[in-house]
């Protein structure tokens, strides 16, 4: 297929992107598998191990509670994957329906997709997810929702603009005279057209979301202690950097780092694969 | 005797590094103009005329290189010259007037600021009086209410006004060669003539040498005193005006009148080019880069290209000419 | 400029109105009975019931929307749980700390992002243009509470260069005179150099994590933006005009180059006020970052409304201003509009 033969190109011009391929299924292993392949169960506190620097027993350390640093970042892969992965899926429905509706039939349904991403806009994004979080409860579905919402703009901006070239096009104006309805047309043939570019949206996204539930819940909303997660683990470690214990908080935010950095060197290589023009 | 030229190029050679290898835009190009006199670069898109001028003024893009020649402009190589004694040179001795006025202004300062910028830059005014001189300028391009159009921004003036406050740029420090480039391409008719006759008057007034590079060969023809011919980097032919028009020695000289539109020519009557330029990137260039086009080709015409002085001002590089 | 200035603020007016709305609507929404979350967790049902009279929770929506108006203008956010205090004197005496850090961070940000992207342009391929782009790359990666954490590791606890993080100003100095609110500018104004080096101190860990953050977008901005103008027609002229590379690069090049980056700004500023909780929460900056993290904890609801209400319009505000600068730097948006 065309497309293999171009993301071969593009990978062997760019071996960074090839890297990032190679880093993302590393993290899709450790979120599907997280659970089987650690070493330790990480919700096992053990009282005598506590606060122990990282050994050949334990390759990243033990935190306050004795329990094993490096299966409790392994097994918050899923759970931090599952977050972002899920707003940005979320958003993504929200934002290009709506955009791809806004963009295609303009007129009032423009103004008021309009009016509602301009106003999310007006809010620092983070703050909004907080304020969002703090009114729905402090749970992980409403961290999901949170960054879903403060995503949108973005997400409806791109499809809008995409609809809006697509109106007039000879495909369009095909699949209207072959007797589809405007709403068939919008999700049979305008919205598959894009999901190219929607595709690299959301892997340049991911990070963005990954950072977002990660600071989160570093400061105490939605994930709750015992369970595993990135942002809530370096919050814990935080407590021990002035006295030293540095790895609490090191690994997992190391782990964060190398998963946005994944994410964002992804989306760059699917957006030279799909859409060269865009890069700056 | 002839009188020391303005300008002087001997066998300038240019080559651009592209992704796709090395491409030897310019081959050996040489020509001279006279003070005082308006030479026409012409031939197609992608010629070299452009890229000469370029060379010559030391604008060329960073991956463009000069690979031989001279550029003789009172008594010094342009091409040997460091960046800075060239950009001291720029402006003030020799300048450039390009197409697409509108975008070759600063579209966020003042014109008469930018008139200014030049003379304080080469000394042609100090830095109290630049304003007034730059006002002075555009009463010489002949622009109304200069005092008050000196404040305006380029998106507030026409095309052709923007032309007159580029050439009111270039003629600031009374430069001794002009190079125009396409200048009255993008506008409309009447304003090009305006702005034709307006270089023209005002190169007589102080002698200075003009190189107009156009597309167009009647422009040429009505506004020059002599026309070089370009074709795929090479100068194929240099003759005054009138002598071109009415004796072409090289065969696309002879096409390209062909197919200049005049007062009797009818659409189908028009004669097109056969072919298309070679590609440049070749390296197996035939030496006259023409003859893949050329219904008289001989084969003398895969021999290093002649240069054939048929009288004092005309020239041409062929061995089957007309 | 002044119709400039009056336009801008016409577009500012329906942020606001949608700030407001929004933010009435988040007290609205809470998971079960509001008055519940107003009068606290350990409330009995006749404390939720007076809280419910008190705040107007029994009323329709259309009156406790009027009413909820009627309190904003008379700058009445409601009062905090754990202090009983009023919510906007609270946010109003902490503001300053969160401003100064902002800030702070912004000028240094722009400071070292602007010349190096401008630089990485002027000299492409060389070390400088290397630098940009992994600063570039890297950045947007950081998470700016992680940064902040290593920063607080490595220069306070393994290199003691830095105090340590436990606010504005160590125990043992006091507050200069207020004027501004602003430490740098207090005691530089009263002339207490100890002061002013002992708070220059306390901000730097804090507001080089924050910096770190924004340098990325900034840089890279700038860097493109400059490659593009630098490749721009009028550049052409300027350097066949023989002006000097200084003007070239500086007064024609850049002046252009800034304004995409002026537009990015607003941006910026977005990921700013955000990364600001998180670095006030790291470096206990006593902040409205800080207060809001607080309360989130203990579930304390009306300073959580209070502190997104007072972030929204603050970055209203300023991407009105940011929309000002833009117009002073290009006529074109001011003569047209």
């Amino acid at each position: 297929m065309n497309l293999l033969r171009h993301a071969r190109y593009v990978l062997s011009e760019n071996p960074v992107t090839g890297l990032a391929f190679g880093l993302f299924a590393m993290f899709l292993v450790a979120a599907i598998f997280g659970p089987l392949l650690a070493p330790y169960n990480p919700l096992q506190s053990n009282a005598a191990m506590a606060l122990k620097a990282p050994s050949a027993a334990h390759w990243f350390g033990t935190d306050q509670l004795g329990r094993d640093i490096f299966s409790r970042v392994l097994v918050a892969t899923r759970l931090d994957l599952a977050i972002a992965f899920a707003s940005v899926i979320l958003a993504f429905m929200l934002g290009a329906l709506s955009g791809v509706a806004a963009g295609y039939f303009g007129g009032w349904t423009d103004r008021v997709v309009g009016r509602l991403a301009d106003t999310i806009m007006a809010f620092p994004l983070f703050v909004l997810a907080m304020g969002i979080v703090a009114a729905l409860g402090n749970k992980v579905v409403n961290i999901v929702i949170a960054t879903a919402i403060i995503n949108f703009p973005l997400y409806a901006r791109v499809a809008r603009a995409e609809a809006n070239v697509r109106r007039e096009a000879g495909f369009v104006e095909a699949a209207r005279l072959s007797g589809n309805g405007e709403a068939r047309v919008l999700l049979g043939h305008v919205l598959p057209n894009i999901m190219p570019i929607m595709m690299v949206q959301m892997s340049l996204t991911m990070g963005y979301a990954i950072l977002n539930a990660a600071g989160l819940s570093f400061i105490g909303l939605g994930v709750r202690p015992p369970d595993a997660e990135w942002g809530i683990m370096v919050a814990e470690g935080a407590n021990f950097i002035q006295s030293g214990e540095w790895w609490i908080a090191l690994f997992p935010g190391a782990a964060l780092m190398l998963a946005v950095f994944c994410f964002n060197l992804l989306g760059d290589g699917l957006r030279d694969i799909i859409d060269p023009r865009q890069r700056t | 005797m002839t009188a020391v030229p303005a300008l002087a190029v001997e066998d300038l050679s240019v080559e651009f590094r592209t992704r796709s290898g090395i491409v030897k835009v310019l081959d050996h190009v040489g020509f001279s103009v006279d003070k005082g006199e308006t030479v026409a670069l012409v031939g197609e898109s992608g010629s070299g005329k452009s890229v000469t001028a370029f060379a010559v003024m030391g604008i060329l893009d960073p991956a463009g290189k000069v690979t031989s020649g001279r550029a003789l402009f009172g008594g010094t190589d342009l091409l040997a010259l460091s960046e800075r004694d060239l950009a001291e040179q720029r402006g003030r001795e020799l300048s450039m007037i390009f197409q697409n006025p509108r975008t070759a202004l600063n579209p966020i300062r003042k014109v008469g600021q930018q008139i200014a910028d030049v003379l304080v830059r080469h000394g042609g005014a100090t830095r109290p009086d630049a304003p007034r001189a730059a006002v002075e300028m555009l009463k010489r391009v002949r622009i109304p209410d200069p005092e008050r159009r000196a404040e305006a921004y380029p998106f507030e003036l026409s095309g052709g006004m923007c032309q007159r406050i580029m050439i009111a740029i270039a003629l600031a420090c009374r430069p001794a060669l002009l190079i125009a480039d396409e200048p009255t391409t993008g506008l409309d008719v009447t304003t090009q003539a305006v702005i034709m006759d307006l270089i023209g008057e005002l190169a007589h007034e102080s002698g200075m040498a003009t190189i107009f590079i156009t597309h167009d060969l009647a422009l040429a023809a009505e506004y020059c005193d002599r026309i070089v011919v370009m074709h795929a980097g090479h100068v194929v032919e240099a003759a005054p005006a009138r002598e071109l028009f009415a004796h072409p020695r090289h065969p696309y000289s002879a096409k390209l009148l062909a197919a200049t539109p005049g007062e009797t020519a009818s659409l189908a009557e028009l004669a097109s080019i056969p072919g298309g330029l070679p590609d440049l990137r070749r390296p197996d260039l035939p030496a006259c880069r023409y003859s893949g086009r050329c219904e008289r080709r001989i084969d003398d015409c895969a021999r290093p290209l002649p240069h054939r002085v048929l009288d004092e001002r005309h020239v041409v590089s062929c061995w089957n000419p007309l | 400029m002044l119709k400039l200035f009056l336009s801008r603020l016409a577009t500012a007016v329906p942020s606001i109105v949608g700030v407001v709305v929004v933010t009435f609507m988040l007290t609205r929404l809470l998971p079960g009975d509001p008055a519940a979350y107003f009068a606290g967790l350990a409330a009995s049902p006749q404390a939720i019931a007076e809280i419910r009279t008190k705040l107007g929770l029994d009323k329709s929506l259309p009156e406790q929307f009027a009413a909820y108006l009627v309190d904003l203008a008379q700058g009445n956010l409601g009062n905090s749980l754990s202090t009983g205090q009023p919510v906007v004197t609270e946010i109003a005496t902490r503001l300053p700390a969160s401003a100064e850090l902002t800030l702070f961070a912004l000028i240094l940000a722009v400071g070292i992002a602007i010349p190096l992207g401008v630089l990485a342009a002027v000299k492409q391929g060389t070390w400088i243009d290397h630098l940009c782009r992994i600063v570039t790359t890297a950045g947007v990666s950081l998470p700016v509470f992680f940064t902040g954490l290593l920063f607080a590791y490595v220069f306070y606890y393994l290199l003691q260069w830095a105090p340590a993080p436990s606010g504005r100003l160590d125990v043992f100095l006091s507050p200069p005179d207020h004027i501004t609110g602003f430490y740098l500018i207090d005691s530089a104004l009263s002339g207490n150099l100890e002061v002013f080096w002992g708070a220059l101190r306390q901000l730097a860990l804090p507001a080089i994590s924050m910096a770190i953050f924004s340098l990325a977008p900034l840089a890279r901005m700038t860097r493109g933006s400059m490659l593009s103008v630098l490749g721009s027609d009028f550049i052409r002229t300027a350097r066949a005009s023989g002006l000097a590379p200084g003007t070239v690069v500086f007064t024609y090049a850049f002046r252009n180059a800034v304004l995409p980056v002026i537009t990015v700004l607003g941006m910026v500023f977005s990921f700013l006020l955000g990364a600001n909780v998180l670095v006030e929460t790291v470096f206990a900056w006593p902040g409205i970052g800080l207060y809001a993290v607080n309360a989130l904890i203990t579930s304390d609801y009306a300073p959580v409304q209070g502190f997104v209400l007072t972030m929204a319009v603050l970055y209203v505000a300023l991407n009105l201003a940011i929309d000002l600068l833009y117009g002073l730097v290009d006529p074109r948006v001011r003569l047209d509009s």
